[in-house]
């Protein structure tokens, strides 16, 4: 953003100015995560408009329905609030997804209330677990809830306006030591259900945990991630759209454009920042810069989707 | 048995209850061929920013090991060889396990993996455990 920027745009409102300085602080922490800041193309005019141009959808992630420590006493209000923001939005996305944690402790009630909040924003919603979402007794409230037609711990893929659509799950059978995993049973439907696709189809991937390597020593990546990159690797535009890390990061490598979501409950450190990634607490009228939703348009034809990260205020 | 119960004084109750624990643990300890005493005093492990701590952890036979959660994020204690796996502890939930026989043992946090800890059992403090 440059002063000629805003003398081109007089009507430019705080909340735009905002929005770009997160973009500022987002390519700082490409610097941290080592990745090549090829942003230009993410970030261009095209992500000012008011009225996208492409068809669009929605992402959020880390809802943590039922999380009610000192970095945000209410995580359920800051849903409300993200919920809310989405149905002023105008245009009306095709559909929402959410990358995972929709509860903070797999509660029957949290479970209830997510779904009585997310709901109002009156779009389709598709689903993928965090590691959250997998904590009662039996592992089966997610899975009724949400893994109708999915296989094995709750994958699958649908397509939308020419968009293949796949959505993973990296949160089970972790190992000790190590990373998010996809598991061999996945990476072999993962290649099958691509396996007859043209390299032209636009594809977007989403799971919990970023499937790039942020931060090993947070656990910040996938094991096996690499290998359902190499079955990406032909297709001519590929989104990976992750949560987990509550906070945004972005990457380009190649043909595949990785991008992680704010949380809709609280926010967490940069990688190394701190002694752990647990929950930060920041003073309260900065948090809700903090948290937000992700709007991602495709033109088709063009190599990449607009992202945009909106946070809840400012 | 029911009328000598009745038959005896509250305090005297204790004291005979009392005792019966006491010939139960005694038992329990004849019958694990450590030929202890008494058992070793619990032992606390304590999760604090996503680290177990102390990370390695030396124990007797017979210790019971005492996790307790003190992050604002959910952690749940695992074994790597599935011996003891605990479910999802919230903040200041304890998982409690029992480790009865001389050896390293090796576990996890099944939701953050990167969090790892070992206990060593040993016999006797000091003594030659098989590892």
């Amino acid at each position: 953003m440059t002063n000629s920027d805003t003398r081109r745009d007089s009507r430019m409102t705080r909340r735009k100015i905002l929005e770009c300085m997160t973009w500022a602080g987002t390519g700082v922490l490409w610097t941290i995560s080592g990745g090549v800041p090829r942003s230009l193309g993410l970030l261009d005019d095209r992500a000012f408009a008011a009225q996208p141009s492409g068809v669009s959808f929605l992402q959020i992630s880390d809802s943590h329905v039922g999380f009610d420590k000192p970095a945000n006493p209410n995580a359920i209000g800051t849903l409300e609030e993200a919920i809310r923001q989405i149905k002023s939005l105008p245009a009306k996305p095709s559909f929402m997804i959410h990358t995972g944690d929709v509860t903070h402790l797999s509660k029957p009630s949290e479970f209830d209330d997510a779904d009585r909040i997310i709901s109002q924003a009156g779009l389709d919603v598709h689903y993928v677990p965090g590691e959250h979402d997998f904590l009662d007794e039996e592992v089966k409230l997610y899975r009724d809830r949400y893994g109708r037609n999915t296989k094995g711990a709750g994958w699958y893929s649908f397509d939308a306006d020419g968009v293949h659509f796949v959505g993973l799950v990296n949160v089970v059978n972790l190992k000790a030591g190590g990373l998010g995993n996809l598991g061999e049973e996945q990476l072999a439907w993962l290649r099958d259900d691509l396996g007859g696709r043209s390299s032209s189809t636009p594809i977007v991937v989403f799971a919990h945990i970023p499937l790039w390597t942020v931060y090993p020593n947070w656990g910040w990546g996938t094991e096996d991630g690499a290998r359902a990159l190499d079955s990406l690797k032909r297709f001519g535009s590929v989104t990976v759209l992750n949560g987990h890390i509550h906070q945004v990061m972005q990457k380009v490598e190649g043909n595949v454009t990785f991008h992680t979501a704010r949380s809709t409950a609280f926010p967490q450190p940069a990688p190394g920042s701190a002694p752990s990634p647990g929950p930060m607490k920041v003073p309260d009228d900065k948090l809700r810069t903090l948290l937000g939703i992700t709007d991602v348009t495709f033109n088709l034809g063009q190599q990449r989707l607009a992202i945009i990260d909106k946070p809840l205020q400012g | 048995m029911r009328m000598i119960l009745q038959e005896m004084s509250s305090a005297l109750m204790r004291t005979f209850l009392l005792g019966a624990a006491v010939a139960v643990v005694v038992l329990i300890s004849l019958h694990a061929g450590k030929g202890a005493a008494a058992d070793p005093a619990p032992v606390d492990v304590k999760i604090d920013n996503f680290t177990f701590a102390p990370q390695r952890l030396i124990v007797r036979a017979g210790t019971t090991v005492i996790w307790r959660n003190r992050d604002d994020i959910p952690h749940a204690v695992a074994s790597s060889s599935r011996l003891f796996k605990s479910k999802a502890l919230d903040t200041d939930d304890t998982y409690a396990f029992t480790l009865t026989t001389a050896g390293t043992y090796e576990y996890f946090c099944s939701l953050h993996p990167q969090m790892t800890g070992t206990i060593v059992v040993e016999d006797q403090i000091g003594g030659n455990a098989m590892h």
